[in-house]
């Protein structure tokens, strides 16, 4: 019962291979993220005022 | 035969991972992310694309042109993620694809599923917002026959899965030269016809020498439901009209003497090959083996010559022209 009350209390704990895994991802997300803001800048660059054209 | 339906439960696809145990809270590394796109497949659609783009007769802006390779880049590993979330308990059972990261537990069903959504539609309307509408609508049927009429329908239920399937491949070098010109003509689905008609003979020379893999996950491939004979004789047929048409590009005057050669040469030898194939008789594997290994050395060889010679630059144009 005890322990049961506990682990609520805590919520779910990560493991530090898990902790890794999260940070790597959320590193490769940011990377991602960056490159296309760079990328979408380019374009609007490149494309001028037609980047709005449809 | 839908995507979502056949999986109503996004976590338990078709049986999926059954008796796999999943980290919870996913330790998922980036590579296993990086592994659901399929990233040898995803090099080849990137190869004929490009291809596709640089025999296309228009310029196109490098920016533009890198955002179309990128996005059908991105289309294609969606697409792989799809077919790797829909097809975990077929690759679970056999030997070349139980490492995948679904089958090893490493990455469950629904962040597969997840992943490739967001990548497919990203990538199609990236391109159709940065490039052009037909291109963005080519990608999207590519995915889309990949994932829904290739995997969760043809895959499972005939043995003309790869030659009806294999059109998805087949369609990268067309998406490449609608970036460029914005529509279709004969140029692109020539090289479309070469692709789909190079699958089959690839694709069954590997069957005929794994087909215990094949037939332990369930997987109706030709020699697995037709037999060993019949494959065979099929393989050397649909050789027969990938030679010809290898040089068709020549003929109709958008390829050069470089490329004329070597579709020649190189489609003499897969029909040697595929005539080895044609007299070899089970256990021995050795021509199916050489066949398989040259397939790929011969798709690769066409794209590459027919690149350089007609790339940006046109590096080999000076002498074939």
């Amino acid at each position: 019962m005890n322990e049961q009350r506990r682990d609520e209390e805590e919520g779910v704990v990560l493991t530090e291979a898990q902790k890794r895994a999260r940070r790597s991802r959320s590193i490769a997300i940011a990377l991602a993220l960056g490159a296309l803001v760079i990328l979408f800048y380019a374009i609007t660059l490149v494309k001028g005022p037609g980047v709005l054209h449809r | 035969m839908s995507l979502v339906t056949e999986g109503a439960d996004f976590n338990v696809p078709a049986s999926a991972g059954a008796g796999v145990i999943y980290a919870e809270p996913s330790l998922a590394s980036v590579g296993d992310y990086l592994a659901l796109l399929k990233p040898r497949v995803m090099s080849l659609v990137v190869f004929t694309a490009l291809t596709g783009m640089a025999v296309a007769p228009a310029h196109i802006h490098p920016v533009i042109g890198f955002t179309a390779l990128l996005c059908i880049a991105v289309g294609a590993g969606a697409a792989g993620a799809l077919n790797m979330w829909y097809d975990a308990d077929i690759d679970a059972r056999m030997v070349r694809t139980a490492r995948r990261p679904i089958p090893m537990g490493r990455v469950k069903p629904g962040e597969a599923l997840a992943f490739g959504l967001t990548l497919a539609g990203f990538a199609v309307v990236t391109l159709g917002l940065m490039v052009n509408l037909v291109a963005a609508e080519l990608l999207a049927f590519t995915i889309f026959f990949y994932a829904v009429i290739y995997t969760a329908w043809l895959k499972r239920s005939t043995p003309q899965n790869i030659v009806i399937g294999g059109a998805a491949g087949a369609f990268p070098p067309m998406i490449g030269w609608a970036a460029v010109t914005g529509s279709v003509s004969l140029e692109p689905v020539i090289l479309f016809l070469i692709i789909f008609f190079w699958t089959p003979p690839h694709f069954w020379a590997l069957a005929l020498y794994r087909t215990g893999d094949y037939a332990r996950a369930g997987v109706p491939m030709m020699p697995v439901v037709k037999g060993d004979l019949s494959t065979r004789w099929q393989v050397l047929l649909y050789t027969l009209i990938l030679a010809p048409l290898g040089v068709l590009p020549w003929l109709l005057g958008y390829a050069g003497r470089i490329y004329g050669a070597t579709a020649v040469v190189a489609g003499a030898v897969m029909l040697v090959l595929a005539w080895q194939v044609f007299k070899e008789r089970s256990p021995a594997d050795g021509a199916s083996r050489k066949l398989f290994a040259f397939s790929i050395l011969y798709l690769f060889l066409l794209f590459a010559v027919l690149l350089a010679e007609r790339g940006w630059g046109g590096l080999l144009g000076w002498i074939s022209a």
